[in-house]
């Protein structure tokens, strides 16, 4: 806990003084699939051989937290596709790579060539099918109209995905079932589908042995692999930047698909895929990855760190919530103010607070508490406002006028009759908040949402389980700790019925 | 002691207090009688300063209450509510000593002060240590008395004290309330609705109806000339 405190307040005085090591240092993101995890940590590795002091935070959550991040400075660089920064980061749909670097060169971030491969959509068919109808493009699909379909629903549902694609080859299908994606790949193993809509990197073409259809109306848009830095590198970390770059053009479709598939298939770490694919992009004088910070699924650190980040903001939630619950109740406009403000509060998407605080707190545990701090406050003002406004009238004038200082009311009256209600809703935020730390892995702060996390892009339920049980588990704990916490706080007279005469 | 001077209270433009003149003298003891709603209770509350006058003086042995000076003029005086106004989260003892405790007694002299009250008021040892739940009505009551006179302050008002306890406790406890009163000399204030208890636990009575005082003297006297037919049927309803 005090470790963890004192890591927050290093952040804060980090993110504001910079750095003075005379060292290069750079900070490597990745976001929440394998592909990025093993490019991010191959980057890592890249820059520490060139003598930087370097630092993979993998597996944060989403392009907006990363883009977030890299904007901030609280990363240097992270692997990203053309296809997303024209998207998602632009919002420049037919920008080529010379418009995106120049735009992002307006926000000091520089953008390189691609690595080599693109990571975009296709559409696959299962081998023997492929074989039997001579199928090598998608116009040959097209002409097979007896073939079946399992689609994801995303693809079903995106202008670039089915929609856009039939249209363009005049595509029709006996056959177009949505389904998730596993599912569906299955589907095409068992034989009772055809056709497969696939990443071209996804590991599952080359353990199924299907065959990727080429494109040959140029439909898909590319979603080029690149890496995404910060421009300043140029003058802090000048041997790093070209050390990373050294991948640029460096890794083929293959190299990158049976990356993926020891990630994802073959249980292998992070590191040791980056350091595979290194070998194989880059030959003989590759860097081997050293001590690694990619994702760990050791679920007791997972759970600690968990424990953690609720109990710190738990902590600055009641040291803040139960003054302005007081004052609410003390003054019912200023009152009326604070609930509605803390109620906002919670309406905000977790993903969208994160991204709003990366500027401010940059990642990791700092902008993670506060998250969780600040979505926990309104049970606890609440729970303070009502157990103080509803204190029997009796009950307040026999204090009033018995003489005691507003001060000694509040403490040797007011509170403890409202602890009750006071409780409950700290009981409410704490339960509240050990559901909703698990967003705390979105940026890199750890806790049980990082197996989750990382379970959901390796389709393992068995991961996704390890950190939902433990967390469903430490809800109930916190929910049996507060029955015990109330038996010891709440005065054993608020808790006898009255006596019957 | 108790000066109040042309006091008044309106809600909402309304007038529904006053204006009270009234004085009672240090020692005196005197019951407040009328109908609910008749205002007997605000005029308790502007005493001790719960209730704010619109117009007029409130003066407790001279002095206004003040923002400045209520906590201290507080002290000086003893409020007694229906069922003792107890908080339930401390022992009948706690809430005894509430106040001293704040201002730093020793715990000594809180159990010397403690005992001798409990003497006073009839509340046996055990049951002080009681929360509030766990007592009887007369027993919350007496510890309500108890409260009231820790810091021993020389007013004492008392809102319908007896009022939540059946017939025969209430006879019990006017009988002790009676002997307290004589045995301290302080200036009583009691408001109640019951005439009989006025006469036993006063000397001197007011009639209170619509926020304004019909008539003062004893009982006795009122009874036998009131200033008008209400006060006639009022005082008759008294029990014989």
């Amino acid at each position: 806990m005090k470790r963890l405190a004192l890591a927050c307040l290093g952040a804060t005085v980090l993110l504001a003084g910079g750095r003075a090591d005379a060292r290069e240092h750079v900070v490597v993101g990745s976001k929440a699939f394998p592909e990025s995890w093993v490019l991010g940590e191959a980057l890592a590795t890249l820059a520490a051989a060139s003598g930087a002091e370097s630092e993979h935070r993998a597996n944060l959550g989403g392009t907006e937290i990363v883009a977030e991040a890299l904007r901030a400075g609280a990363i240097d660089a992270y692997p990203e596709y053309t296809g997303t920064l024209r998207e998602v980061v632009l919002h420049a749909p037919a920008a080529t790579l010379g418009e995106m670097r120049a735009r992002l060169a307006r926000d000091g971030l520089g953008v390189t060539d691609s690595l080599g491969f693109d990571d975009s959509y296709a559409l696959a068919a299962a081998g023997p099918v492929a074989e039997r109808d001579g199928l090598r493009s998608i116009s040959d699909a097209a002409r097979h109209r007896e073939l079946r379909a399992a689609f994801t629903h995303e693809f079903l549902g995106r202008a670039d995905g089915w929609p856009g694609l039939r249209a363009r080859y005049g595509l029709e299908l006996a056959e177009v079932r949505g389904a998730q994606h596993q599912l569906a790949l299955d589907a095409v193993a068992g034989g009772s589908a055809d056709l497969v809509d696939v990443y071209t990197t996804d590991p599952e073409i080359d353990r199924l042995a299907l065959r990727v259809l080429d494109d040959d109306r140029g439909f898909f848009p590319r979603y080029e692999a690149v890496v995404v830095y910060r421009l300043d590198l140029g003058a802090r970390a000048p041997g790093a930047l070209a050390a990373m770059q050294r991948l640029v053009g460096r890794v083929d479709r293959a190299q990158m698909a049976r990356a993926n598939a020891a990630v994802s298939l073959e249980h292998a770490s992070t590191r040791d895929a980056a350091g595979r694919l290194l070998r194989e992009a880059l030959g003989a004088d590759a860097p081997a990855p050293q001590a690694s910070s990619a994702p760990s699924a050791a679920v007791v650190t997972a759970l600690v760190r968990h424990v953690e980040l609720v109990a710190l903001s738990l902590a600055a939630a009641i040291l803040l919530g139960v003054p302005l619950g007081i004052l609410s109740a003390r003054r019912r406009r200023t009152g009326a103010l604070v609930l509605g403000g803390t109620g906002v509060v919670q309406t905000v998407p977790s993903l969208a607070l994160l991204a709003l605080m990366i500027p401010l707190l940059g990642i990791g545990v700092v902008p993670a508490v506060v998250a969780l701090f600040l979505y926990g406050l309104l049970p606890i003002v609440q729970g303070t406002f009502t157990g103080l406004t509803t204190i029997p009238a009796a009950l307040a004038e026999s204090a009033e006028a018995l003489g005691l200082t507003p001060g000694a009311k509040l403490l040797r009256v007011e509170l403890p009759l409202a602890s009750p209600s006071i409780l409950a809703g700290v009981r409410t935020s704490a339960v509240i908040g050990v559901g909703t730390a698990t967003i705390a892995a979105l940026v890199g702060a750890g806790g049980l949402g990082d197996p989750i996390l990382q379970g959901i892009a390796l389709r393992s339920t068995p991961l996704i389980l390890s950190g939902a049980v433990p967390a469903a588990l430490l809800a109930l704990v916190v929910q049996g700790g507060f029955a015990l916490l109330e038996r010891a706080l709440v005065p054993r007279g608020l808790r006898l019925r009255t006596h019957a005469e | 002691m108790i000066t109040l001077d042309g006091v008044e209270k309106s809600y909402d433009g309304r007038r529904v207090f006053g204006p009270v003149s009234l004085e009672v003298a240090d020692g005196a003891r005197v019951a407040v009688v009328g109908p609910s709603g008749c205002g007997k209770s605000t005029l308790l509350r502007m005493v001790v300063g719960l209730v704010r006058p619109d117009a007029g003086r409130v003066l407790v042995a001279g002095e206004p209450l003040t923002d400045a000076n209520k906590r201290a003029l507080r002290r000086r005086i003893g409020y007694v509510v229906q069922d003792g106004g107890l908080f339930p989260h401390l022992t009948a003892e706690r809430n005894v000593t509430l106040v001293a405790r704040h201002l730093g007694w020793s715990e000594e002299r809180m159990r010397a002060r403690v005992a001798e009250l409990s003497a006073m008021a009839g509340l046996d040892g055990p049951a002080l240590a009681r929360w509030p739940a766990q007592l009887s009505g007369g027993q919350r009551q007496r510890v309500g008395v108890m409260r009231a006179l820790m810091l021993d302050p020389a007013v004492l008002l008392l809102d319908e004290p007896l009022g939540a306890l059946d017939p025969v406790i209430r006879r019990k406890l006017q009988r002790e309330l009676s002997a307290l009163f004589r045995s301290l000399g302080k200036t009583v204030l009691l408001v109640t609705h019951d005439v009989a208890e006025a006469a036993y636990l006063a000397d001197d009575a007011v009639v209170m109806r619509a926020g304004r005082v019909v008539q003062r003297g004893t009982i006795e006297a009122m009874t036998r000339a009131p200033a008008d037919e209400q006060v006639s049927e009022l005082l008759a309803s008294r029990a014989p």
